[in-house]
């Protein structure tokens, strides 16, 4: 067996390929499904939003304990650190500015879908790639009811609208964590902090686009996770490596196309 | 392919010169075995000779790569998703494991198919579950989770899931495998019971003699990916056949080798570079 370090890279690539079109047809299979949901009869819409509902708080709610921590610290830090940067230029009547666009801009979406990764989608991928193991999802299809609509969908629905939601959050609470550091303890004057803000934070340049990156983030995250939990292998090592894959790759994608996103809002104005 | 011939109204299970191989390594090699209505059908057969990958193409989680799985008169493999899902209705698997799901209670997990194919009002619903849950003993678990059942328990709240619907068919994956001999006994009754008087027809994979016997109408042997033997649970004792006296006798070495396939012994040894 000849297997040098081409064969190795060349076999890499070609599981790499097609794992993405696993996951690709996985997807195909997953909209179809999230899209049904509501449009289903009667009863089953109810259902159905029972069940989003339901993951909406396990997903959603029990997430947000650690987006507002982490968003009231890294306000701090940005007041803090914006502060003392400012203040050798004397300007540091634009702190409100600083914190309000790194927080909308970059650190709100970005920072809540790295822990939404973390949190949420690690207890996806387990909760579900657990759920394989333990022949569950096999047994609901042998009970007629498709896994894909009563579990996967629901959860990936549930993700899709947390996140956005949670990133808002964030970049709230954050701001008000920058107000706290620059405002109370540094003194910089409060009308400033927020007259700034208001004066050049731009609706559609900063508010939505910073919108539109949370709902990528939580489509790309939320893909992910259950994708790696319904792909597992049915194991505990399977599940665990699952996991692990979940959180690496959610952020590395949240961090590429945040860049790519980035340069797309910027190079238009 | 078979010509679909008219269906045997005695026959609900087909399976006609049926291939399955799995990550290259054959599993079933020209299976044909039938099931009749209303019987018990027991399958015997080693660990790994394929049993529970028979069991899933029935119900058509796998395809087979050649043959006709005739269920009811559908070919299995052939059918839409819809047309799957609703013969899936008419019969239930019990997995080995039981299947539990683990976050709901007992009485939900029986209430789920039932909660999911039909829109029973919660009264009716109640008493169905009980039901259910009478026929395997379980009535007073009702509030428990999965997790402070016992195996044998479980496995019969499992049961009581599939028979929610009222199934034509139930199949055990390994009904008897990891219970102690009295939930053992439990279970043999459950499934004759079950089979008697709700005329439900059973397909029974195991590789335990003794209890495959007491309870089967129709006994297949299987190995090597096909029927070795067949017959009465009476026939298969008295049969001098020399795979079915293994398996029955339960002899380390015989058609069925003790030996996993290796190269010669004393070369092996003699050559400690040569791992492959």
């Amino acid at each position: 067996m000849t297997d040098t370090a081409v064969h190795r890279i060349g076999r890499w690539a070609l599981a790499r390929i097609v794992r993405l079109g696993h996951a690709t047809a996985f997807l195909h299979v997953l909209l179809v499904r999230s899209w049904r949901l509501p449009s289903r009869p009667g009863p089953a819409a109810a259902k159905a939003a029972r069940l989003v509902v339901h993951q909406l708080f396990s997903v959603g709610v029990l997430t947000l304990a650690i987006i507002l921590v982490s968003g009231i610290f890294v306000g701090m830090v940005l007041g803090l650190q914006g502060y003392n940067t400012l203040v050798d230029f004397g300007s540091e009547a634009s702190l409100g500015l600083l914190v309000a666009l790194s927080l909308t801009r970059e650190l709100g979406p970005v920072v809540t879908a790295l822990l939404f990764a973390g949190r949420a989608g690690s207890a996806l991928t387990a909760e579900i790639g657990l759920m394989k193991a333990t022949e569950q999802l096999a047994g609901m299809e042998m009970m007629a009811v498709n896994p894909m609509t009563r579990v996967i969908a629901p959860r990936f629905v549930a993700g899709l609208i947390s996140l956005p939601l949670l990133a808002a959050m964030f970049t709230v609470i954050g701001i008000y964590g920058g107000y706290v550091v620059g405002v109370i303890q540094l003194g910089v004057d409060a009308g400033v902090y927020w007259s700034q803000m208001q004066d050049r934070v731009d609706f559609y340049d900063d508010v939505v686009n910073g919108l539109i990156k949370g709902v990528v983030f939580g489509f790309v995250v939320s893909w992910i996770a259950v994708f790696e939990g319904y792909d597992s292998v049915p194991t505990s090592a399977g599940v665990a490596s699952a996991t692990t894959r979940t959180v690496v790759s959610a952020s590395l994608a949240v961090l590429g196309l945040d860049f790519i996103m980035t340069a797309l809002m910027m190079g238009g104005s | 392919m078979n010509s679909p011939s008219t269906p045997d109204r005695d026959v609900l299970v087909d399976i006609r010169d049926v291939h399955f191989a799995r990550a290259g390594r054959p599993v079933l090699q020209g299976m044909r075995l039938s099931v009749a209505r209303g019987r018990i059908t027991v399958i015997l057969g080693g660990s790994g000779c394929g049993k529970t990958t028979l069991l899933n193409l029935i119900g058509g989680r796998l395809r087979p790569d050649r043959g006709e799985i005739l269920v009811d008169g559908q070919s299995v493999p052939s059918l839409g998703t819809r047309a799957l899902y609703e013969l899936r209705k008419r019969m239930a698997l019990l997995f080995q494991s039981g299947a539990l799901f683990t976050d709901l209670t007992v009485f939900e997990n029986v209430a789920f198919p039932i909660r999911e194919h039909t829109r029973l009002p919660e009264s009716l619903l109640r008493k169905v579950v009980l039901m259910k849950l009478e026929t395997v003993g379980l009535r007073g678990a009702r509030d428990l989770m999965p997790a402070e059942l016992s195996g044998g328990m479980a496995r019969r709240v499992a049961l009581a899931r599939a028979i929610a619907l009222d199934p034509m068919m139930v199949m055990y994956d390994e009904p008897f495998t990891g219970l102690d001999p009295i939930s053992m006994g439990v279970i043999a009754q459950l499934i004759r019971n079950l089979n008697r008087a709700l005329g439900i027809t059973s397909v029974v994979v195991t590789h335990d003699v003794a209890e495959a016997m007491t309870i089967a109408d129709h006994v297949y042997l299987i190995g090597d990916g096909r029927v070795i033997a067949e017959g009465g649970p009476q026939a298969m004792q008295a049969s001098s056949e020399e795979h079915v006296r293994q398996f029955l006798d339960g002899l380390p070495d015989g058609p069925v080798r003790f030996h996993y396939p290796a190269a010669d012994y004393v070369d092996d040894l003699r050559h400690p570079g040569s791992r492959a």
